[in-house]
C-alpha cells in the first residue's frame, strides 16, 4: 500500500516538473533550429536545400524577400502547391523560424514596404506572355510538378512558382515582386527584366497584371468539394470466390496488372492462423505509377493500388481506400486531378466486379 | 492508478516526438542515407511492439524511366490482435490496414511518411477505438523520432 502510494506521488512530482519545465519553455523565445526542423525540414532539407519542398537557403532568394513575406508564406501556406498553412504556430514561433532561415544566407533583408504599383494591366498581360508565360503559364499558375523534386533533374534548382496562387499574392507586396522583375534571381532561371530590356514602366505593368490575379481568384466561385468518405465500400451479390475473379478480371480490362494476391492478416500472424475471408488484390499499372509519383513522391500512401474481399456473415463486400480523400492531405492541385481519374478507375474496376 | 501513468506515459510522448504533422500527414526527414533508415525503421517499429508484415518495392523500372532514385519501399505493419479489433469494431477502416510507412531517398537523406490515424476517429463512436488510433499516432511519431 505505501509502495503504491509512494509511486503515485512520485508520478506526480515527474508530472510536476515536467509541466515546470514546459512553463518555462513556454516563456522562453522559441527555438527556431528545432520548429524549423520538426515542421520544415522533412520538405525543405535539414539544411534547407530544397527536396520535396523548394530550397529556402539560396542567398539570392532570402536577400530579396522582407521577413513578413517568409511569414505569411509560413502561416497561410499555398493553396493547392504542397506548401501547408501552419495555423497551429504562434507568431512567435513563426519568427523565430524565419530568422532560422536568416542564417542560411546571412545579411540584411529588405524592407516590407507596401507601396502600391499602378500599372497598365492591359499592356502587362501582353509582357506576361510574352516573357513570363513559358516559365509561370499562362494564367501564373507556375511549372507542373508542384514543387516537388523526387523526380525532376537536379540541376533545376527550383520549379517555377505559381505567382496567381492567393497564399503568394497575399504575402508578396508590390515592391517584392517589382524588386524580383528588377533584379530576377541569382542561381534561378529568373532573369533581370531589366537586362532582358523592359524599362520600368514595364516592370510596373506586369506587377499590375501579376496583382489582377488576385480579382480573378476571387471571381472564382470557392471550391466546395464534397465531403468524400475515406473509403469505398460496395456489396457484391456474387460469392466470395466469384467476386475475387470477378475484380482480378476487371482491374486487368483497366490495364492494370495483378501483382500480388493475399490474406489480410497474412506475415502478421502465423501461417495458417489467418481469419481469412479477407483477401487484398493488389494491381499495378507501372506507368501511371511512374506519372503519380512525379506528381507527388509522398504518394506511397496510396500504393500499390489495392482492393480488399471480405466476407462477413455470408455478406460479401469490396473495400477500397477513396483517392479522393486521400489526395486532399497533399494539397497538390495536379495530384487532385490524378485521384479524380484513380477514383473513377476504382469505381469503374469494383463496379465490374461487383454486377 | 494505470490510467494516470499511461496519461503521463502519453503526455510524455507527445512531447518526445519531432515528426512534423500536418492535417492527415506524418513527414520525417532522416539525415541517414536509405540502407541505415530502413533498417533503424524495420529495428524501431519491432521495438515497439509491431511486426513488419511485408515490405513492398514500388520502384521497379523508376530508373528506366528517368527517376533519380530506385529507393522507395511501403512498409506494412501491426500487431495482430489490434487491427483484429479494429476490423471488428470498424471495419470501414479495412482498406488502411494494416498500417503503412512510406520511405524512400532524397539524395542522402531519407524521407518517411504515414498517415495520421486520428483522423479517422470520425469514423467511430467507439472509444477504445478512438483511444488505438490515437496511440497508433503516437507510436508512428515514437518510430519516426528514433529515425534520427
Amino acid at each position: 500500500m505505501q509502495l503504491v502510494r509512494g509511486i503515485k506521488v512520485l508520478g506526480f512530482w515527474c508530472l510536476y516538473l515536467l509541466m515546470g519545465s514546459l512553463a518555462v519553455n513556454a516563456n522562453a523565445a522559441p527555438n527556431g533550429a528545432v520548429l524549423y526542423q520538426n515542421n520544415c525540414a522533412s520538405c525543405h532539407g535539414l539544411d534547407g536545400k530544397g527536396g520535396v519542398g523548394v530550397p529556402l537557403s539560396l542567398p539570392s532568394f532570402l536577400h530579396s524577400v522582407p521577413d513578413t513575406y517568409l511569414k505569411k508564406t509560413i502561416r497561410h501556406g499555398r493553396p493547392g502547391r504542397v506548401m501547408p498553412p501552419f495555423k497551429h504556430l504562434s507568431d512567435a514561433q513563426i519568427g523565430s523560424i524565419v530568422k532560422h532561415l536568416r542564417q542560411f544566407a546571412p545579411g540584411k533583408p529588405p524592407e516590407s514596404l507596401s507601396r502600391i504599383v499602378n500599372g497598365d494591366i492591359k499592356n502587362g498581360k501582353k509582357l506576361f506572355g510574352q516573357y513570363c508565360a513559358s516559365c509561370h503559364g499562362e494564367k501564373g499558375e507556375g511549372g507542373t510538378g508542384t514543387g516537388v523534386t523526387f523526380s525532376r533533374p537536379r540541376d533545376l534548382p527550383i520549379i517555377a512558382p505559381s505567382i496567381s496562387n492567393s497564399g503568394f499574392l497575399l504575402a508578396a507586396t508590390d515592391s517584392m515582386i517589382k524588386s524580383t522583375l528588377m533584379n530576377g534571381r541569382q542561381g534561378t532561371p529568373m532573369q533581370s527584366f531589366l537586362k532582358q530590356g523592359l524599362k520600368e514602366k514595364d516592370i510596373d505593368d506586369l506587377v499590375s497584371y501579376v496583382r489582377n490575379f488576385e480579382k480573378l481568384n476571387q471571381q472564382q466561385a470557392e471550391k466546395q468539394g464534397e465531403k468524400e468518405s475515406p473509403v469505398m465500400i460496395y456489396d457484391s451479390p456474387n460469392d466470395f470466390k466469384t467476386t475475387i475473379e470477378n475484380l482480378k478480371g476487371a482491374a486487368v480490362a483497366e490495364n492494370f496488372r495483378i501483382i500480388r494476391e493475399q490474406d489480410l492478416e497474412q506475415g502478421l500472424v502465423k501461417a495458417g492462423s489467418e481469419r481469412g475471408r479477407e483477401v487484398v488484390i493488389y494491381f499495378c499499372n507501372f506507368q501511371t505509377l511512374n506519372e503519380v509519383l512525379g506528381v507527388d513522391p509522398r504518394v506511397g500512401l496510396f500504393l500499390p493500388c489495392r482492393a480488399t474481399v471480405v466476407e462477413r456473415q455470408g455478406k460479401v463486400q469490396v473495400m477500397a481506400i477513396n483517392p479522393r480523400y486521400l489526395s486532399a492531405m497533399y494539397n497538390n492541385d495536379e495530384l487532385d486531378k490524378f485521384c479524380d481519374r484513380m477514383h473513377s478507375i476504382y469505381t469503374s474496376i469494383i463496379e465490374e466486379a461487383t454486377l | 492508478m494505470r490510467g494516470f501513468l499511461a496519461g503521463f506515459l502519453l503526455l510524455v510522448t507527445s512531447f518526445a516526438t519531432n515528426a512534423s504533422e500536418s492535417d492527415g500527414l506524418i513527414l520525417h526527414r532522416s539525415a541517414q542515407n536509405f540502407p541505415e533508415a530502413m533498417l533503424a525503421l524495420q529495428t524501431s517499429i519491432g521495438e515497439h511492439g509491431y511486426t513488419v508484415s511485408r515490405v513492398q518495392r514500388v520502384d521497379i523500372g523508376l530508373t528506366k524511366s528517368g527517376y533519380k532514385t530506385d529507393k522507395y519501399r511501403i512498409v506494412f505493419f501491426g500487431k495482430s490482435s489490434e487491427i483484429r479489433a479494429v476490423k471488428q469494431s470498424q471495419p470501414q477502416l479495412i482498406p488502411y490496414l494494416p498500417l503503412k510507412i512510406v520511405i524512400f531517398s532524397e539524395n542522402n537523406e531519407t524521407l518517411l511518411v504515414a498517415s495520421n490515424m486520428t483522423q479517422f476517429s470520425s469514423l467511430t463512436v467507439n472509444e477504445n477505438t478512438k483511444d488505438l488510433l490515437q496511440r497508433w499516432n503516437n507510436d508512428i511519431q515514437s518510430i519516426f523520432s528514433e529515425i534520427k
